[in-house]
């Protein structure tokens, strides 16, 4: 069950078929970008947001959002909407763990982010050694949505996903 | 046609595609990897933020034109952005004066058109808010950074603050599709914003240990199409692809 978007039940095993193409670990659904999935009048009508506006990701999901129904014998029409806003607290527990465990520390609260991303706080853990001495490199990693973290105990560079309110 | 609002998106997306082209042309040559990566992120940022102000336009145009015509198929007088995002890329401390001048502006501006009556505009300026947050928490650091670094990059930033500071009071001046956007409840009246803005400017620069420069004569032209040299060497790069090899799509 997610709780903050209106998907049709039966749809939920065929989104779940498609997964971020540049953090596979994730299903779409995972990330918290549909929005909106039901049947209207034998079509599958279906609302996504982009997690930023850039990001080169979404003409891919949306191309595989299309295909995974016609698949499975839906007539589908995509729609991009904007509002509201994208935020990672859509990101589900799940999801939260498997990127943890793909290697990229999961975001944090939005204050605690502010005093990571700032250095005032050691809070971000290292998703090699689970070390929380960990130091920001770069506000911006490899991706839009993530920042680029060092562990100072096993001097592993990660990925951080920035938090987004 | 609502012409009115399509020129005043154009006002508001072209500050946007010309800063995000800008930073686009660090991609492989930033001073080090991570500024590198930051740099052509911030550039995305803005060219999706475009994306969204452009095919709203499009839309509004209503002639057939699609949000790559209009984004590369102008002219160089037909694009009204700010004299400052154009300036090119010279050091580092030019390229971060010019990104943290526009980015106190662009936050200011954005949390106002966030309250517009048109809805497609506020739900981009909610959606970019987010992402400026970021451009202003990089850019203000290397301010402060480099101002409060060595002799040497202090000297580097004070000089590019100097010479950008010309470029910073034509943000504030209103144009005609501006004041009819302001009566209808759709735009954001900049002259508002002047106060606040070089407030926040003061502040980080004086943290950074710079100073104020002061200055009674300031450059404006952008905003009726009137250009630093500058621009057409930027839109003979950005447009190339698409005067060259005509229709082309991505």
């Amino acid at each position: 069950m997610i709780e903050h978007a209106d998907i049709d039940t039966e749809l939920l095993p065929i989104l779940d078929q498609v997964s971020d193409p540049e953090i596979p670990v994730l299903t779409i659904l995972d990330m918290g970008v549909v929005r909106y999935a039901k049947i209207v009048d034998d079509e599958v009508m279906i609302k996504l947001t982009p997690t930023y506006s850039g990001c080169p990701a979404m003409d891919v999901i949306t191309d595989d959002v299309e295909a995974a129904f016609e698949k499975a014998g839906y007539k589908v029409n995509i729609d991009l909407v904007l509002t509201p806003a994208w935020t990672t607290d859509w990101i589900s527990e799940e999801g939260r763990d498997a990127l943890e465990k793909y290697g990229i520390a999961p975001p944090l609260e939005a204050d605690a982010d502010k005093d990571a991303l700032l250095g005032n706080k050691k809070i971000v853990k290292c998703t090699n050694c689970g070390s929380q001495n960990t130091k920001l490199v770069s506000q911006f990693g490899s991706t839009a949505c993530k920042a680029l973290f060092q562990c100072e105990d096993c001097q592993e560079p990660f990925d951080y996903f920035k938090c987004l309110k | 046609m609502k012409e009115n609002l399509y020129k005043y998106i154009l006002g508001v997306a072209d500050n946007s595609l010309i800063l995000g082209q800008r930073m686009g042309e660090l991609c492989g040559h930033g001073p080090s990897l991570e500024t590198d990566i930051a740099c052509t992120n911030i550039s995305l940022d803005l060219f999706g933020q475009v994306r969204s102000y452009y095919q709203y336009a499009a839309k509004i145009a209503g002639d057939g034109r699609t949000e790559d015509d209009i984004a590369m198929l102008r002219k160089e007088h037909e694009y009204v952005n700010v004299l400052l995002v154009e300036q090119p890329n010279t050091d580092f401390a030019y390229i971060m004066a010019r990104q943290f001048l526009f980015d106190v502006y662009h936050l200011l501006f954005l949390q106002e058109l966030e309250k517009s009556k048109d809805l497609t505009l506020s739900a981009i300026a909610k959606k970019s808010i987010k992402e400026v947050s970021y451009h202003q928490r990089f850019s203000s650091d290397w301010i402060k950074r480099l101002g409060d670094g060595t002799d040497e990059s202090h000297k580097k930033m004070q000089d590019a603050i100097d010479d950008l500071w010309t470029y910073t009071d034509e943000l504030f001046h209103k144009t005609e599709a501006d004041k009819a956007m302001v009566k209808e409840g759709i735009g954001v009246d900049v002259t508002n914003l002047k106060d606040n803005y070089y407030q926040i400017i003061i502040s980080v620069l004086e943290e950074a240990t710079l100073s104020i420069p002061e200055l009674k004569y300031f450059q404006k032209g952008g905003k009726q199409g009137i250009h630093t040299e500058h621009l057409g060497y930027l839109l003979s790069d950005l447009q190339y692809m698409q005067r060259t090899y005509p229709n082309m799509e991505w």
